[in-house]
């Protein structure tokens, strides 16, 4: 794994941010829609190393932040089911929804526990035969065609007490979504690194043509980010808007077509709810026919009440790039990574944590 | 004869009778065998003079087998590290298993040899111990508590609470070892990796140190909650700032693409083998250089400096001359899953 250093060697840094600041004439906001860039622009300052030209957004990118507060109440009713065991990936167990968390009905007794891949929940599902095991599926296009390998591991293994919540959700549809509202001026995307391996870089073609957005797929060093506002800022001053991609050891044209044929196999496009944003068409992931039986939801009879949104917490807008956390009245008071009030805050890729854990300093 | 052993731990072998009798024959005394655990009382007695140092620990890795070392390994080290923080030398420990039902015998057997040889290399005894078998599921394996004493040299006084403006920050090696091995072996997320953990008695090195300056003001081992957490710490007991250089952090290749793979920042991985001293400005080079000499500090390097303004607070200059706040570690750190 040699590769990491050259991606943050500091002359190479500086090299850029000395080409930015010259070719940055126009004043451009740059939204980067993965949560990961968001933490990685906050923890290396990147900021504050960038001209007075250039304002940068965080968009709507992280998969535990945009889980709708229902959806959120839903796992937490499946998980209170006598001989269920819910697994899912350790963010998710701190989000409160809208009575409670998982970690909360863990502590009172539900089995809920945190799995690193989907690997360790079919491996708890048979040592534990007699009991239902729900795998909390959550996370992009990165993510589901790894869930969807399970299911069918499940199939071909005639698990009977395996099963998914699938709160999967995809990605150019709510970037359209977001671009249609009108809401955010955009003048240039940092497209997700992670999620352009798999869907390939042509999946933002759209954004360039339909939009006239110029689009950069960046990884997560610092140096792909800054190479990749290089790139933007080199599209924008040159009136151009064509996908570009800044992440080439990670991501191909094409993408990864055989992790969205195990995806499409398994699952089906659905409209999906996400938080601050509602109802947007096509943007989630449910098990199609062939594997309903794996459906949690359809398999359990369970009641998750009315939601609502915690009070005074702006994370919707947050998602929508309208308010940045600073705006929030909570924001590092009554709000903390500590006692987390919206998932913003509790997210390792939720941008409330970011600017709280990584804020400048003297900011 | 009755056939006694058996393969597994079973219940049976915490009851007090003669399956535990024979475990702790043949699985503890015959491995830390000393004159003091040989008495088998129910307390250890022995003479001392001068200041004691004490600590408790527990330890509940997972999984308990980890490139680098296993839980046994940990208990020693990690105990005989806390002790060495405040200049202690180690001297006896107790050490207490509680075992999950079902536990192979072997597993236990191989991890009470690693805390044989932890012992010898630390120079400490365990003089006392207890074991308690629980049902399967009580626990997840096997989970040792431990305590410890030692002895404070004459004219040492090392505290968190010590560090003093102007004071230099030395880190002993490269961070995350620990961490990342450990990870890169647990289920589901087994990633391939020459990482060893770094886990390591620390005393012989904190030893040296104190022979070029009795006045060390604070150490302390970042284990749990990394290097940041640890500097916060330290930070927030002296009312003082605490500023880094990310350049200066010796992070090993591994330990950098596994956290760039895994989205986790080194500063946050736990350590086992390492320690952060903050000492006087005029004792820090000769410190370094004995540091560099010992095994445990060889990658030792000055990483920053103590502050007056911002009691509290620690900041890092990153490579590219930004800077940013670096705070304590909320719950554990997780891969993203984005
Ligand atoms: S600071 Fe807390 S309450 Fe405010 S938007 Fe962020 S997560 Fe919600």
């Amino acid at each position: 794994m040699k590769f990491v250093d050259e991606f943050r060697r500091s002359e190479l840094a500086r090299g850029l941010i000395r080409s930015i600041q010259q070719h940055s004439t126009k004043r451009v906001r740059l939204m980067e829609f993965c949560g990961g860039h968001t933490v990685a622009i906050m923890k290396h300052g990147i900021r504050q190393l960038l001209p007075a030209t250039i304002e940068m957004l965080s968009g709507p990118g992280c998969p535990v932040c945009v889980t709708d507060n229902a959806d959120i109440d839903k796992a937490i009713a499946l998980a209170r089911i006598p001989g269920v065991i819910l697994a899912t990936f350790g963010d998710m167990i701190r989000v409160p929804g809208s009575r409670s968390s998982l970690q909360e009905v863990k502590a009172d007794g539900s089995d809920v526990r945190i799995v690193y891949s989907t690997l360790d929940a079919l491996q708890i599902a048979r040592e534990n035969p007699s009991r239902s095991v729900i795998f909390l599926g959550i996370g992009f296009e990165t993510t589901a065609p790894t869930v969807a390998a399970s299911v069918i591991q499940a199939e071909q293994e005639g698990m009977r007490n395996y099963y998914v919540i699938s709160l999967h959700k995809l990605c150019p549809p709510v970037i359209k979504e977001l671009l249609d509202s009108g809401e955010v001026k955009v003048s240039g995307l940092i497209c997700p690194g992670h999620v352009s391996a798999i869907v390939g870089s042509r999946s933002w073609e759209f954004i360039a043509r339909d939009y006239g957005i110029p689009c950069v797929v960046s990884g997560f060093e610092p140096l792909d980010i800054l190479q990749c506002v290089y790139m933007l800022v080199l599209q924008i001053e040159q009136a151009e808007s064509k996908v570009e991609i800044a992440y080439r050891r990670g991501v191909r044209p094409e993408g990864n077509q055989r992790a969205l044929e195990l995806m499409y196999q398994v699952f089906e496009p659905c409209s999906a709810r996400w938080r601050g944003m509602g109802l947007v068409p096509d943007s989630g992931l449910r098990l199609s026919k062939a594997y309903q039986r794996f459906d949690a939801e359809l398999a359990f009879e369970f009641d998750p009440g009315p939601a609502f949104e915690p009070k005074g917490c702006i994370c919707g807008e947050v998602l929508r790039a309208v308010k940045t956390p600073r705006d929030c009245k909570l924001f590092g008071t009554v709000c903390t990574p500590a006692s987390p009030v919206g998932p913003c805050m509790v997210s390792s890729e939720g941008s409330c944590a970011a600017y709280y854990i990584y804020g400048a300093a003297g900011e | 004869m009755e056939l006694l052993v058996s393969d597994k731990i079973i219940l049976a072998h915490g009851s007090g009778g003669k399956l535990a009798r024979e475990l702790i024959e043949k699985t503890f005394l015959q491995a830390l065998s000393n004159p003091l655990l040989a008495k088998l009382d129910d307390s250890a007695v022995f003479d001392f003079e001068g200041r004691l140092a004490f600590t408790t620990d527990s330890y509940v890795v997972n999984p308990i087998f980890f490139h680098g070392g296993d839980i046994g390994k940990l208990a020693v080290c990690g105990t005989v590290n806390d002790l060495a923080m405040v200049g202690a030398v180690p001297l006896y420990l107790s050490l207490s298993f509680i075992i999950e039902e079902g536990l192979p015998q072997e597993d236990l057997t191989r991890i009470v040899g690693s805390v044989q040889m932890a012992a010898r290399e630390a120079g400490v005894q365990i003089v006392t111990g207890d074991t308690k078998v629980v049902n399967r599921g009580s626990a997840d394996k096997l989970f040792i508590n431990t305590a410890g004493v030692g002895l404070v040299p004459e004219g040492v006084d090392i505290s968190g609470s010590n560090a003093r403006p102007g004071d230099k920050v030395i880190l002993s090696g490269t961070i995350g070892d620990h961490g990342i091995a450990v990870l890169s072996q647990r289920e589901g997320l087994r990633f391939s990796t020459r990482l060893k953990s770094d886990c390591a008695p620390l005393n012989g090195l904190v030893a040296e140190m104190i022979k070029v300056s009795p006045r060390i003001h604070s150490m302390r081992d970042p284990t749990r909650g990394g290097l940041a957490t640890t500097l916060n710490e330290l930070a927030a007991q002296s009312k003082v700032s605490i500023r880094i250089e990310e350049e200066k952090i010796p992070v090993r290749e591994e330990v950098r693409g596994a956290c760039e793979m895994l989205g986790l920042d080194p500063l946050y991985i736990a350590n086992e083998g390492k320690l952060v001293a903050l000492v006087a400005p005029e004792d820090a080079e000769a410190i370094l250089k004995k540091m560099r000499r010992n095994t445990c500090g060889r990658g030792a390097a000055i990483i920053g400096e103590v502050q007056a303004d911002h009691p509290g607070r620690v900041v890092m200059k990153t490579r590219f001359g930004a800077s940013r706040i670096v705070d304590m570690l909320v719950g554990d750190p997780l891969p993203r899953i984005c």
